[in-house]
């Protein structure tokens, strides 16, 4: 029910309140002085060789990509989890569970798959 | 009466958020727009007491898919776009007005021919949006459809694998 | 509950303050921790024993300057250490800290959590991305990935929970766990390797050792918040702090019986006229506090013992351990549910 977030929302609404005012405190507290080499981005006491903002690794991306699938598995789990009782309950119990341990069984695959494939790989 | 001022609310927001999307000319401005636009869509979703709906939009999309799309604008270090040259008002009220007039147009078509759904109530919409009547026609009715969706899972991943390593292992 | 909403509000005030003295106070356990640990005696010299080395800290940390360097974002500069400190504050509205004391009683509250997981990804990622300097943005990039990656485990210990309770609520998970003698209702005894699981993924997620890599300074300075300083550091700081202590309650709530003590049906079923009472509300208020303490202490201890992994490391064991053997405890759970019932 939309009631039952409220009180979510206000704690949401207190804990902005409390970081927006440690950010605008220490912002008119402290001090103020700038200067070229404090403005440049840490390099180990380098001059900031080109930019930061470099292609990066496809890795990353691939992580992220079989990240998501797996995520959509899970939350198609959460409703068979809350209510297998119920199912088992109806004497539908084994075929639910048939129904979700082939549809594990096909995700499985797909990370056995990446995993022989090195696609997990980091070096 | 809360409810609907909350969606008018947040459907505003939501609208707003997705112009800011297009709008921005910063790439990772665009995908914090996008984020709030989720969350918006996440509300609404609550104010029809589809609560699981909302945080499973909150999860999926915000948390998985936009984490997704933010890596992959760090990947290709997409630059910053130039900014526009000067926005035509004329032409952005004139598709407003056209998209609203072609929106009641839809609208008297579908009441005349019937096919606009009735209004369901705020009780029945709990209901059925729980996770448990979610479950009860997921793994009976459409178990066959799930499976096709891990399969379409299943093709993404080693898609995912295929197209970023080029070179055979 | 059913409170007007200033009540909820001064509750929450109340739990927000709550967590902001025990994120000090854990700062200075894990000091005064890791100095013993290392045969030296840590701060000593503000206050007694220097227990208020945490509040000069704040204090100078709030009269330090704040650089935004150049070439940075500087709203999503700003907007990184809010989101984290925000996530970290809300998480603890989902915590019941005694029969129904809990702020925000949800049906889907785990789910929620896991949302507000998943989000604080974000924090970590704006963060290296906006500083604009490499070290910042390959911590970020790093951690993310990390954190993303024990997502999954994570979530899928926290569905053998749901299995066994089946529930989504965090009150009724703990309710849940009444049953049994004494102890023995508990999830961590019911489901010994879905507790395993969630106490590393937790360790993980909140990017603590032996899963420090985004900071591991070794190589990468400070991670993704090598250009920030002052309070915008604090915030950092503070999150990591409050995020650990959330994931110690959470750990209690969803494995070893949340708020209810030890033994406490058998303690009900001698004296009854305690159901209920305020008295045994303020005993399972320190119930949880002392659970939740014994948590963080382990964080703080896992923190001096163990080494930090490599990164090819963290996301094997990630990817070929962790998942595959939280697939397989999921299904097993769900077969055991099936048996039991």
């Amino acid at each position: 029910m939309l009631s039952d977030f409220i009180p979510f929302f206000i704690q949401l609404g207190i804990a902005v309140g409390l970081s927006f005012t440690l950010l605008k405190a220490a912002a008119l507290i402290g001090p103020k002085r700038d200067n070229v080499i404090k403005m440049t981005s840490y390099e180990s006491g380098m001059d900031p060789i080109g930019s930061a903002r470099e292609r990066y690794s496809v890795k990353f991306y691939l992580v992220a990509m079989i990240f998501i699938v797996f995520d959509v598995e899970i939350v198609f789990l959460y409703p068979w989890a809350v209510s297998f009782d119920e199912f088992i309950a109806a004497g539908a119990g084994p075929g639910v569970m048939a129904v979700v341990l082939f549809f594990v069984i096909i995700l499985a695959i797909g990370l056995v798959y990446d995993i022989k494939k090195g696609g997990l790989e980091f070096d | 009466m809360t409810a609907s001022i909350l969606f008018f609310v947040l459907a505003s927001v939501a609208i707003a958020a997705a112009l800011g999307m297009l709008i921005s000319r910063n790439p990772v401005n665009s995908a914090l727009w996008l984020i709030l636009n989720l969350f918006c869509v996440a509300g609404l979703y609550l104010t029809v007491n589809a609560e699981f709906i909302a945080v499973i939009q909150v999860l999926v999309y915000a948390g998985a898919i936009m984490v997704l799309f933010l890596f992959v604008i760090m990947l290709l270090n997409l630059s910053v776009l130039p900014d526009l040259k000067r926005i035509e008002w004329r032409r952005i009220i004139a598709f407003i007005m056209g998209m609203g007039l072609l929106a009641m147009l839809m609208f008297i078509v579908a009441n005349t021919l019937d096919m606009v759904p009735d209004p369901v109530t705020l009780q029945v919409a709990a209901e059925t949006g729980s996770a448990t009547s979610l479950a009860k026609v997921l793994f009976t009715q459409y178990a066959m459809p799930l499976e096709v969706i891990g399969i379409l899972l299943l093709a993404a991943t080693i898609g995912a694998v295929v197209i970023a390593k080029k070179k055979p292992v | 509950m059913n409170l007007a909403w200033y009540w909820t509000a001064l509750i929450a005030f109340v739990i927000v303050n709550f967590l902001l003295i025990s994120a000090s106070v854990l700062v200075y356990a894990e000091r005064k921790v890791s100095g013993y640990m290392q045969n030296r005696p840590g701060p000593n010299r503000v206050g007694p024993f220097g227990f208020l080395q945490p509040f000069a800290d704040v204090v100078k940390l709030v009269f330090k300057e704040n650089i935004v360097p150049a070439l940075a974002n500087p709203f999503v500069h700003s907007l990184a250490p809010m989101m984290m400190v925000v996530i970290a504050m809300t998480a603890g509205a989902l915590i019941p800290f005694a029969h129904n004391v809990v702020i925000a009683d949800m049906d889907v509250s785990v789910l929620v959590l896991l949302a507000l997981t998943s989000i604080s990804v974000y924090g970590v990622t704006l963060a290296g991305w906006s500083s604009n300097s490499k070290y910042s943005l390959l911590g970020g990039l790093r951690s993310s990935a990390q954190m993303i990656s024990y997502e999954l485990s994570m979530g899928l210990s926290v569905l053998s929970v749901v299995l066994i309770a089946s529930s989504l609520s965090l009150t009724e998970i703990v309710t849940d766990q009444a049953g049994g003698w004494g102890i023995l209702g508990w999830n961590v005894f019911r489901n010994p390797i879905g507790a395993i699981l969630f106490i590393v993924t937790a360790f993980a997620e909140t990017n603590r050792a032996p899963f420090d890599l985004p900071e591991a300074e070794q190589e990468l300075v400070g991670g993704y918040h090598t250009e920030y300083s002052g309070m915008k550091f604090g915030m950092f700081f503070l999150a990591e702090y409050v995020n650990f202590f959330i994931a110690s309650f959470v750990i209690v709530t969803l494995f070893f019986g949340g708020y209810m003590l030890p033994f406490e049906s058998l303690i009900l079923a001698q004296w009854p006229a305690l159901a209920g009472s305020i008295p045994l509300m303020i005993m399972q208020i320190g119930t949880v506090i002392i659970k939740a303490g014994f948590f963080a202490y382990v964080f703080i201890w896992v923190r001096w013992t163990l080494p930090r992994f490599k990164y090819q490391q963290l996301m094997t064991l990630g990817w070929k351990y962790l998942l595959p053997i939280a697939l397989v405890n999921a299904m097993l759970v769900a077969v055991g549910v099936m048996i039991f019932s």
